[in-house]
């Protein structure tokens, strides 16, 4: 497995505040790679430094094997950026602009274009200032969409997006992995990333906290258990089993949490009190990614 | 949508929060309108003493001016004269002139409360409130009417407590008060017709520059020319017609506030049928497809406008200062000042050489001008994070910075050839030398471009190595144009004068030329320039 992009200890500041802090991440080649963490933890400025717009002041990065500061030229043939907030120029039109950045990145594919904008129902005739946010956006997806490239780097790309063209993204992504690309997803919308992400990686206040498939972070992370039993349940006895925590014990009705490691082990013991009903739930990516988000934020304080 | 342009029948006729309105809109505007209000009575007061001072009887001031009057370039700037009186003389220049300039503020002042709020959205909270559909407009129309009423009574004040004749005063403001109010009312329906400030800025602008257009065909054509009705067609032609200090024709104040009120009430019936944020005009179409391949196309393409625009104004320069320079010798008859001229112009050359030099130096600061809008649009273009999408494509930065200084140089030296031809043209013609004159400027205007260069440069290395500073670039060619200006007068140290690069361009036609400075002029932009663009290669973008 080759990697699209390789980041390793990647550090940059501004001034008195750290944004990069010894960064990691690894993006496989033909992956849809999720890039979460709260506002500020610094997925924008990872971005722009794999653009080669921002100069990292330590560490490496590399993307599609080239260096992103040095390699413009070629590096930029060969994948396509759209940023969170898009800015249109207020006296060009949408189709103008599809064509302009295509054009520049080395070429319209006259097919492709015409199909995401039916697909994205976007009208090319209007002129940047009167579109929406949503409509911004969609015109540099469609602008990224329209040339042929290996790579999509996506900072935030739906926040503007309705639900049906949060579909028709999602879609479109997919396809575009199947034919081969990688992409690198920065999002704020857990279920966007939970349906599309093959693996993801969430970074706070510029370090890499967790990456793995949803599997692996599924594992690392606690599950809740509910079970109705038969006999009364020695409440300090559950809690003393490996893994264990949260035990709550009221009448026939137990709960408690467990690691995945020692499901297997907790589901032995509560056999023995007769389970009449069972509930075991996998936590979501969003309390995975609250999960880690509070763990480092204590650990770190 | 047709359900929505129904007039909405509300309690007292959609004018509830009028005078809340109103009170927020006078605040914004309470710097504004004042300043504005007391700098055009200061321009009609101070520029009638000056004159009073500068012509002690009448007499001499009619032989002063007398071969200005009848050119046709100045009656195009500004007007007809009205009479051969001193008072008349005294506001030759700022009837018109001011009254444009009143016109323009009544157009600031209704825009910016009707269609750039509602552009903005503000429209919107306010609509969602206790505010009726027509307070916004109602409070827009009666503060730009207060400004212009303001406006007028300060200055007919102020005239006759200089001395100026009081009914020729009266009969000013009167002129004022047509061309102010027309444009209150043309501004109001401008607003309403298109769904963008820039829309209702290029109405509203765009009929004022036709109205002082078909006034000026109408006051320069000849006495029995039919041509001469068309200064009848124009609100600024009837500010004109009034004739203060002439025929002072109050009665024209009639006409004015007929256009006025008809205006105001077509802009009210047009509210009534549109939807808030919506125009009554739909919004034009653009094309779908883009025929630009390259970055230097792009940065073309987005300073067409601008450049439009510059090249149409040094035209209209250009025949200005062609048409008047025939008149220059006569004007400036008296041996002392033609010394004087000589002696601020340079060693040698005609009265004439020296009036163009003169000007040439004017507008390649003007040129310069130009070139650092268009350097500094990068500023622009990165603070509205548009740089990022274009650098995201193989364009380097550095070969995206040498084109928009590549489009600069060229489209400053182009506005700086076209006034010189045009000028050119029209004085040869005058002379009977075309050939000649036309050559002798358009050398004299290629010697002016590396001073154009340096200040180019500046505005490039501003931008390169200290983005957040990039407007000092302007600073800059104040200072430069302060020093020319006022160094001498002043008797500030030669090695400060020197420092504007405009100090040290040959005083062509006419003058010795010299290419050693022009040379090292060059030679400083060049690497002014380099080091720019050398920063910017290094730096962090946005």
């Amino acid at each position: 497995m080759t990697s699209a992009i390789q980041v390793h200890d990647l550090r940059k500041t501004f001034g008195h505040t750290v944004a990069l802090d010894g960064l990691d991440l690894d993006v496989a080649t033909g992956e849809i790679h999720g890039f979460l963490g709260p506002n500020g933890a610094g997925k924008s400025t990872t971005i722009r430094i794999l653009l080669g717009l921002l100069r990292a002041d330590g560490g490496s990065a590399t993307l599609l094997g080239g260096d992103p500061w040095h390699d413009v030229e070629t590096l930029h043939r060969r994948l396509a950026y759209v940023p969170g907030d898009v800015a249109l120029w207020p006296n060009l039109t949408g189709g103008e602009v599809i064509d302009i950045l295509a054009r520049l990145r080395g070429g319209v594919d006259e097919k492709r274009r015409a199909s995401m904008l039916e697909r994205f129902d976007l009208d090319p005739t209007k002129k940047g200032r009167s579109y929406s946010k949503g409509n911004r956006q969609k015109v540099a997806l469609v602008a990224a969409l329209s040339s042929d490239v290996e790579l999509l780097l996506l900072d935030e790309p739906t926040s503007g997006l309705d639900p049906l063209m949060e579909a028709v993204f999602r879609d479109v992504v997919r396809e575009f992995r199947q034919g081969g690309g990688t992409v690198l997803l920065s999002s704020h919308i857990l279920s966007e990333v939970e349906q599309v992400c093959d693996r993801v990686s969430i970074i706070r206040a510029g370090v890499n906290v967790e990456s793995g498939t949803l599997t692996d972070l599924r594992h690392l992370s606690r599950t809740t258990v509910r079970a109705t039993v038969a006999r009364p349940v020695d409440a300090a006895l559950l809690s003393g089993l490996p893994g264990v925590g949260d035990v709550l014990v009221s009448d026939d009705r137990v709960t408690c949490t467990v690691g995945g490691d020692d499901l297997g082990r907790l589901l032995e013991v509560l056999g023995t009190y007769g389970i009449s009903a069972l509930t075991s739930a996998p936590p979501s990516l969003e309390e995975l990614f609250m999960d880690q988000y509070r763990t480092t934020s204590t650990a770190t304080s | 949508m047709t359900a929505l342009a129904v007039p909405a029948r509300q309690s007292s006729a959609g004018l509830t929060g009028t005078t809340s309105l109103l009170r927020l809109a006078a605040r914004r505007d309470r710097v504004l309108v004042p300043v504005s209000a007391f700098g055009l009575a200061a321009f009609v007061a101070l520029s009638a003493q000056a004159t009073f001072a500068l012509f002690p009887d009448l007499e001499s001031a009619q032989q002063g001016m007398a071969s200005t009057l009848a050119n046709p370039a100045l009656v195009a700037m500004y007007g007809p004269i009205s009479s051969l009186s001193i008072d008349s003389i005294a506001t030759l220049k700022s009837v018109l002139l001011g009254g444009v300039f009143l016109a323009l503020l009544a157009y600031v002042v209704v825009r910016r409360h009707t269609r750039t709020e509602e552009e903005a959205g503000r429209l919107e909270l306010l609509g969602a409130g206790v505010v009726g559909r027509r307070a916004a407009l109602t409070a827009a129309v009666l503060l730009g009417t207060a400004a212009v009423l303001l406006t007028v009574v300060l200055t007919v004040v102020w005239s006759i407590a200089v001395g100026l004749d009081a009914a020729g005063s009266v009969a000013l403001g009167v002129s004022w008060l047509v061309m102010g109010l027309s444009w209150v009312g043309v501004t109001a329906v401008a607003a309403q017709l298109t769904s963008s400030t820039r829309g209702t800025a290029a109405w509203s602008l765009g009929a004022l520059a036709v109205a002082f257009l078909v006034r000026a065909v109408g006051d320069t054509a000849g006495a029995d020319s039919p041509a001469r009705v068309l200064s009848w067609l124009s609100p600024l032609g009837w500010g004109v017609k009034v004739s203060p200090f002439g025929e002072n024709r109050y009665w024209i104040a009639v006409l004015g506030l007929a256009l006025y009120a008809a205006l105001v009430a077509a802009a009210f019936a047009m509210l009534d049928r549109r939807d808030l944020g919506s125009g009554v005009l739909p919004s034009r179409a653009g094309h779908d497809r883009s025929p630009v391949r390259s970055a230097g196309a792009l940065t073309r393409r987005l300073a067409r406008g601008t450049l439009v625009g510059w090249v149409v104004a040094y035209v209209v320069l250009g025949l200005v200062l062609g048409s008047i320079a025939g008149s220059v010798e006569t004007f400036v008859d008296s041996p002392q000042v033609a010394d004087m001229l000589r002696a601020m112009g340079g060693d040698a050359g005609s009265i004439t050489d020296i009036y163009f030099a003169t000007e040439l130096h004017f507008a390649a600061i003007g040129a310069s001008a130009l070139a650092i809008a268009l350097v500094t649009r990068m500023h622009t273009e990165e603070t509205t994070t548009r740089l990022e999408s274009v650098l995201a494509t193989p364009v380097r930065r550095t070969a995206w910075a040498l084109g928009h200084i590549g489009i600069a140089i060229v489209a400053s030296a182009v506005v700086m050839l076209v006034s010189v031809v045009v000028a050119g043209l029209v004085h040869g013609a005058d002379v009977g030398d075309v050939g000649g004159t036309v050559v002798r400027l358009v050398g004299a205007a290629l010697s002016t471009l590396p001073a154009v260069w340096v200040v180019l440069s500046v505005a490039m290395l501003l931008y390169g190595a200290l983005p957040r500073f990039t407007g000092l670039a302007w600073a800059a060619l104040i200072v430069f144009l302060l020093l020319g200006e006022f160094g001498d007068l002043l008797d500030l140290p030669g090695w400060l004068v020197d420092l504007s690069p405009f100090t040290h361009l040959p005083a062509l036609p006419g003058g010795a030329f010299d290419g050693a400075p022009l040379v090292g002029l060059t030679l400083v932009a060049a690497a002014l320039g380099v080091a720019g663009l050398a920063a910017l290669r290094r730096r962090d973008i946005g």
